[in-house]
């Protein structure tokens, strides 16, 4: 995958991420899903379904432990869309 | 927030939850009359929260041999198998399993969800991969999550959704389990198994199939769904519990490969945990040759279900798609679904409540469980009551 890739994988996040929030709050990389966003747990896995099926992979539900900003989910797409 | 903290954090949450002092989670039963009555408080309640499909809690062959095995072998076994020896109930209770499902071997674990997280991380581990249905139950994901091996969840029998993931694995399929259920715990529908073994063998993975709520009341013989459908030899390892049909505490796992044995070896739910009590083997093996013959207690059950369902689909309640023994009504708040469940309690009627994030697609449940033991004249005051609270809520 290239950097193309990568900033259409983050720029999908950022503009579905504004949609579930229902804000005008500017959404940047470095912001924590959870307690920035008020991501719910629901509201998460429908976001991640829709960016498996963009971008035609899935992601394993144990990976997303480790996840909590906008750009850890963007590097952990881009690395599964990396290898395979 | 530090550790304890987050524990009151969560205490403040279930606190909401007590109306008028009554717990809708771990409720104290005072006494169990029957197989379908109990008291609650002050209360004699007809039991529609248990899963006690067919209804063999109270049955005398079962009540029997586990007095026998206490006089002859005592309360417990005081350790592992590994450690401490496999008595001979132990063994006879895995043959019979494995007589009853056809297979070459079986294996007993202590607890139903120990038999998945035994089987499960057995069977795969890190860099391998599990595909499992949305729905499943907390055994399996704990399981998966024991196991190190990649999670991937396709949504709830959707087998369009389970195709795309097995493809998008490529290689991976090699090492890869599929796990569904014969019947679900949450809305009690049953997986397309026809389906998921077209793609089991398609892709050339190995299937484990769940039959926890289905045993007992799935097949003729009650094997559950393999039976139903036809598809035992296409099934590599089934799971099941005890703890329901079987009426007691226990799990198993069954298969035609050999390599079933190794599990004793290396998975730690089955090596480092003391085995079930002799009176657990001895009632479980009665209950088990009940429950192969139990063809009219199936009959009954399925009347039961099929009243039950119909009443409250035509009251209006939203259900999931298949009636059986689990009758899950959907409701879309949690605090319709307290209310409901703590009406139908004042009418004498225990359910199960279900709340988000544990009922699907955050939506909240009352979940009946109905049984071989529940007379016709039960279930349709159950049906009645429902009908005169659907307006209230």
């Amino acid at each position: 995958m290239t950097e193309s890739n990568y900033n259409e994988i983050m720029q999908l996040l950022c503009d579905r991420l504004s949609v579930l929030t229902n804000s005008d709050t500017q959404i940047t990389p470095d912001m924590n899903m959870i307690s920035q966003l008020s991501i719910d747990s629901i509201k998460l896995l429908n976001l991640i379904m829709e960016i498996e099926d963009t971008f035609d992979v899935s992601i394993p539900i144990n990976a997303l432990t480790d996840i909590h900003t906008v750009r850890e989910l963007a590097d952990l797409v881009h690395k599964i869309k990396s290898d395979s | 927030m530090n550790l304890l903290e987050k524990l009151d954090a969560a205490a403040v949450a279930r606190k909401s939850l007590l109306p008028n002092g009554v717990g809708a989670f771990g409720i104290p039963i005072e006494e169990v009359f029957s197989a379908t009555e109990a008291r609650i408080g002050d209360r004699r309640v007809l039991l529609l929260g248990t899963n006690n499909y067919l209804g063999l809690t109270f049955a005398p062959e079962c009540i029997r041999a586990a007095h026998e095995a206490i006089d002859k072998e005592g309360t417990g076994t005081t350790g592992s198998r590994m450690a401490n020896g496999s008595y001979f109930g132990h063994r006879a209770l895995e043959r019979e399993f494995a007589e009853f499902y056809q297979c070459s071997s079986g294996i007993v674990f202590t607890t139903g969800y120990q038999a998945n997280l035994g089987t499960i991380s057995g069977l795969v581990g890190p860099g391998d991969t599990v595909l499992i249905d949305g729905d499943s139950h907390a055994s399996i994901y704990d399981g998966c999550i024991l196991s190190g091996a990649d999670i991937i969840r396709f949504k709830h029998n959707d087998m369009v959704d389970m195709e795309k993931r097995l493809r998008r694995l490529g290689d991976r399929v090699e090492t890869t389990l599929i796990i569904a259920e014969g019947i679900y715990s949450m809305l009690g529908d049953q997986a397309p198994l026809a389906e998921i073994v077209k793609l089991k063998n398609a892709y050339k993975c190995i299937l484990l199939l769940d039959e926890a709520h289905s045993l007992g009341v799935l097949g003729e013989t009650g094997q559950g769904l393999v039976e139903k459908t036809g598809l035992l030899k296409e099934v590599d390892f089934i799971t099941g519990t005890f703890s329901k049909s079987l009426c007691s505490i226990g799990g198993f796992c069954v298969s035609n490969h050999p390599q079933l044995e190794q599990l004793r070896y290396i998975s730690h739910p089955y090596i480092f945990t003391a085995s079930p009590s002799p009176a657990t083997i001895a009632s479980t093996r009665a209950a088990l040759v009940l429950l192969s013959k139990g063809s009219d207690l199936r009959k009954q059950l399925w009347a039961n279900c099929t009243q039950l369902y119909s009443q409250l689909k035509e009251t209006g309640y939203l259900l999931g798609p298949d009636p059986g023994p689990v009758i899950a009504a959907v409701l879309d708040t949690p605090q319709q679904a307290l209310q409901l469940w703590q009406s139908l309690l004042e009418h004498n009627i225990y359910v199960n409540l279900i709340l988000p994030p544990a009922a699907p697609e955050g939506k909240s449940l009352v979940r009946c469980s109905v049984n071989a033991a529940h007379t016709p004249e039960q279930i349709r005051y159950v049906g009645d009551t429902f009908a005169k609270l659907h307006s209230k809520i």
